[in-house]
């Protein structure tokens, strides 16, 4: 029966998403778009850390200046750091690919970094929030040497480490079923970054909410209208209930 | 102006039956004067094809029907095409809307024994449209390209390789490669904008047909053509047009505002209407972890994952089950023995049954979107058992019903 | 079903705003749909300004540049032909590029900003092919007096080096001058105006 509410949970519960990891350590993030400034801190913390090696191929830089209301030649200046085998630099039209070529990936990294561009929508914005905080030391793994809370053995090494610092792991031990059972109980810094916690956590809000822009870009549009289109919806239902009520008194 | 307009009037009629048709089927059909809530959701599924038949055609000015760059070909409309994103949310969103107004109007039918005689071609009609419908949901889902899309489309047309015999071929032959690809991806498409949805307009207008032959059922399941006016009009009928098209359309306003508050503020619906792994590129070398179909086919695929292999036949036992759920929805009409349409008049073992029915519908709805653990494997088994037993409960019940007298008019 | 004591004012009142409501809200909602056929963001990106490089045009050399998928020609053009051009207006169906097939800065007897660089948009105004660069003087199938130009292989129509139309010909106007601006000597930016100082 337990089991039963849970799926029932899962599957009424808004932005419930089956992603894997120990869901114990995914903290609760609500992501806010309406941000601008946040999301301009986003795009360039993604531009600068993540598009290293990921891409966001089916988005434009061109968007970035119309959704996050900065000029093109911003965009060009600030958040572009591409350019052609020719060395010209990417235009704003164009989509937001990395240069490196999918061989020359899976040789370096054993894989191709996976295009970001939907992935808050595959993963959810608290499991990316919880990803970005929850990255700690693990020696046993060479040579990244880190390991992740949300995505046991991730392949990915910690790229913010000189914002966040490096965290390692404190351990708690329990008894179940007459077994000791050794599980990680929270993380803590154990060398310091630039930024404090608290800072930290506002760079991984912005990626956030940048990501969350960029798998759909279209939100920022859409909630800025919706009510609009409904309220049009009810006064239309209104007028509509008061021209039925006139015909009906014929019938009643 | 009033001559003008009646001149030109009578020249088309002339012509072509322009107000026979408008007074036969609106201004000169004559409804019951007692349609409830229920009797919204045939118009409202009327208004949901035509959205999604003009935001279909939209998408289709602007989408790829190419392996490589299908899924690419979405993410453009998202973002690089104008108010693309909208054409895809109206779209997405009503594929789902779709099924919930067609349950709901099927329900609808259950109730007051709408596929009662003189009315089962209007039910047989219905099922088969109903039918094309889930053709239509299946392969326009694949169209995407995602790994639900790929995944879903791999495990439901394989299904058909369980036939005895034939199954192998015809399987490949659905595919045309040795799994989901291109060439699966390219016919789907062609049958998703041309050849279903021609076949569903003409099933509509059939349907309507046979509808506006006999007359609408109602709430209390009685023919208002037994008690007429002098002037040949039935006492308890009243014009479609204007009385129901103004009531119409306070439930369409109702149902736009449904419908767009999903379309603007909650598109995914949690997953249910756009699933989140269907965000990952179709990936022919990866599964994802759980895959199951789009909620409004779940009762099925609980259904068939409720029933083990037999030997001989092997796995086409589910598919056999499952297809036999919805084959028995289409004899409903001689199922159902008794006299009385209407639930009002009906047994209680009558109204408990139909409770159950439902019930069963919605439980096997979730049990087929969960994992397929033992537990609920075991209570997709008695729910599935539960489903079939309604159509005989209802055949054993109807034959001697001790039924409510039924009104002369309606109430 | 009454009749009587129907209020026909307020049923009337009724009707017609509903409709007008009603009405209103198909319009607006068919806008985003025509909307969508516009050209993406994709389209106008690759329709944005083409910069060509000239630093290496030869005299006499023709090079093609892609703008909005179609060709545009660059040509240089020998003060030879340059003298040749005003020779032609008789022959010619609007030698003074009177219809606007060209920017403003580009109306004058070479129909160039520079007059020795020819900028063309390849497409013949007749039904759209792309004529081929002739420069061959008197060829043999063009006439003894030909003095370079372009020729469509699909109709016949003939232009001269500065794209103007020879009369008698099917193509209507002269090639189209797309617009475009120096950035240095040797590049030229396509797709933008001059700005008029």
């Amino acid at each position: 029966m337990k089991k039963i509410f849970s799926i029932l949970v899962v599957l009424v519960a808004p932005g419930a998403f089956a992603a894997g990891g120990s869901s114990e350590f995914i903290e609760h993030f609500t992501p806010d778009t309406t941000n601008k400034a946040s999301l301009q801190r986003g795009a360039r913390l993604f531009v600068n850390y993540c598009m290293s090696c990921h891409s966001a191929g089916y988005h434009r830089y061109i968007h970035l200046a119309r959704d996050l209301y900065l000029s093109e030649k911003q965009v060009q200046e600030n958040l572009i750091f591409t350019t052609d085998e020719h060395g010209v630099p990417t235009k704003p039209g164009e989509l937001m690919v990395v240069p490196m070529t999918e061989k020359y990936a899976k040789e370096a990294f054993g894989t191709v970094p996976p295009n970001l561009s939907l992935v808050s929508r595959v993963r959810g914005a608290s499991w990316l929030y919880s990803y970005l905080k929850g990255f700690y030391l693990d020696t046993g793994r060479e040579p990244i040497g880190v390991n992740n809370t949300v995505f046991p053995d991730v392949g990915m090494p910690h790229v913010l480490w000189e914002l966040q610092g490096f965290q390692i792991p404190v351990y708690k031990t329990e008894t179940r079923n007459g077994k000791e059972i050794r599980s990680i109980e929270r993380l803590e810094i154990a060398v310091p970054g630039e930024q404090s916690p608290e800072e930290y956590a506002v760079t991984a809000a912005d990626l956030v909410n940048f990501l969350v822009y960029l798998g759909e870009p279209a939100r920022l549009e859409r909630q800025r209208l919706g009510i609009w289109i409904v309220l049009f919806l009810v006064v239309f239902t209104i007028i509509a209930h008061f021209l039925k009520r006139e015909y009906w008194r014929d019938v009643h | 102006m009033g001559t003008r307009t009646s001149n030109l009037a009578n020249w088309i009629d002339a012509r072509f039956p322009m107000t026979k048709m408008w007074e036969e089927h609106l201004s000169k059909y004559y409804a019951p004067r007692n349609f409830n809530f229920w009797y919204f959701f045939g118009s409202l599924a009327l208004l949901v094809l035509v959205l999604q038949i003009i935001t279909g055609i939209f998408l289709t000015m602007h989408y790829k029907p190419d392996g490589e760059r299908a899924f690419a070909s979405v993410e453009y409309i998202m973002r690089d095409v104008p108010w693309g994103w909208l054409m895809r949310y109206m779209h997405s969103t009503g594929s789902s809307m779709f099924f919930i107004v067609v349950y709901l109007h099927m329900f609808r039918a259950l109730m007051y024994g709408s596929y009662k005689r003189p009315r089962e071609l209007i039910w047989l009609f219905g099922m088969v449209i109903y039918v094309c419908l889930m053709a239509e949901a299946f392969m326009g889902y694949l169209l995407p390209w995602g790994q639900m899309s790929y995944w879903g489309a791999q495990v439901i047309i394989n299904l058909f390789d369980t036939v005895p015999i034939i199954g192998p071929d015809l399987s490949l032959w659905i595919r045309g490669d040795y799994v989901v690809a291109d060439a699966t991806l390219n016919r789907f498409f062609a049958l998703h904008v041309a050849a279903v949805p021609l076949v569903l307009l003409g099933l509509v207008v059939m349907h309507i047909l046979a509808l506006h032959e006999v007359g609408s059922n109602n709430p209390d399941g009685i023919e208002i053509k037994k008690h007429k006016g002098a002037d040949g009009i039935p006492v308890d009928g009243i014009p479609f047009h204007p009385y129901y098209t103004v009531k119409d359309l306070v439930g369409v306003g109702v149902f736009l505002i449904i419908f767009m508050a999903i379309v603007f503020y909650a598109p995914e619906l949690g997953g249910l209407f756009l699933e989140h792994d269907n965000f990952v590129p179709a990936n022919p070398l990866v599964t994802p972890e759980h895959i199951k179909p789009v909620w409004y086919f779940t009762p099925y695929y609980a259904i068939l994952r409720a029933i083990p292999p037999i030997p001989l036949v092997d796995q086409f036992s589910g598919v056999f089950v499952m297809g036999a759920a919805i084959v028995v929805l289409f004899f409903l009409p001689w199922i159902d023995r008794n006299e009385v349409r209407s639930v009002r008049y009906r047994s209680t073992a009558f109204k408990l049954n139909l409770a159950m029915f439902a019930i069963t519908f919605v439980v096997l709805a979730y049990l087929g979107m969960s994992p397929a653990e033992p537990v609920l494997v075991l209570l997709a088994q008695l729910f599935t058992a539960l489903y079939f037993l309604f159509f005989i409960f209802l055949y054993i019940i109807s034959k001697n019903e001790t039924t409510k007298p039924v009104p002369d008019r309606v109430t | 079903m009454a009749e009587q004591g129907v209020n026909r004012t307020r049923r009337r009142f009724l009707t017609a705003t509903a409709s007008t409501v009603g009405g209103a809200g198909c319009v607006v909602g068919a806008i985003p749909f025509l909307l969508s056929m516009q050209p993406s963001t994709k389209a106008q990106a690759a329709g944005a300004p083409v910069e060509a490089d000239i630093g290496k045009l030869e005299m006499g050399q023709l090079l093609i540049f892609e703008w909005r998928g179609k060709p545009v020609w660059v040509v240089r053009r020998d003060p030879k032909s340059l003298a040749a051009l005003s020779t032609l207006d008789d022959t010619l169906a609007d030698p003074g590029s009177e219809r606007d097939q060209q920017p403003a800065y580009a109306r004058n007897e070479y129909r160039s900003i520079n007059p020795e660089i020819m900028v063309l948009v390849g497409i013949c105004t007749h039904l759209g092919c792309s004529p081929k660069y002739r420069p061959d003087l008197a060829a043999a199938d063009l006439g003894a007096d030909w003095q370079g130009g372009f020729f469509c292989p699909c109709h016949g129509s003939k232009f001269d080096l500065a794209g103007r139309v020879y009369a008698g010909v099917p193509a209507p106007s002269n090639l189209i001058v797309p617009p475009h601006k120096y950035l240095s000597d040797s590049r030229i930016l396509i797709g933008v105006d001059e700005e008029t100082a």
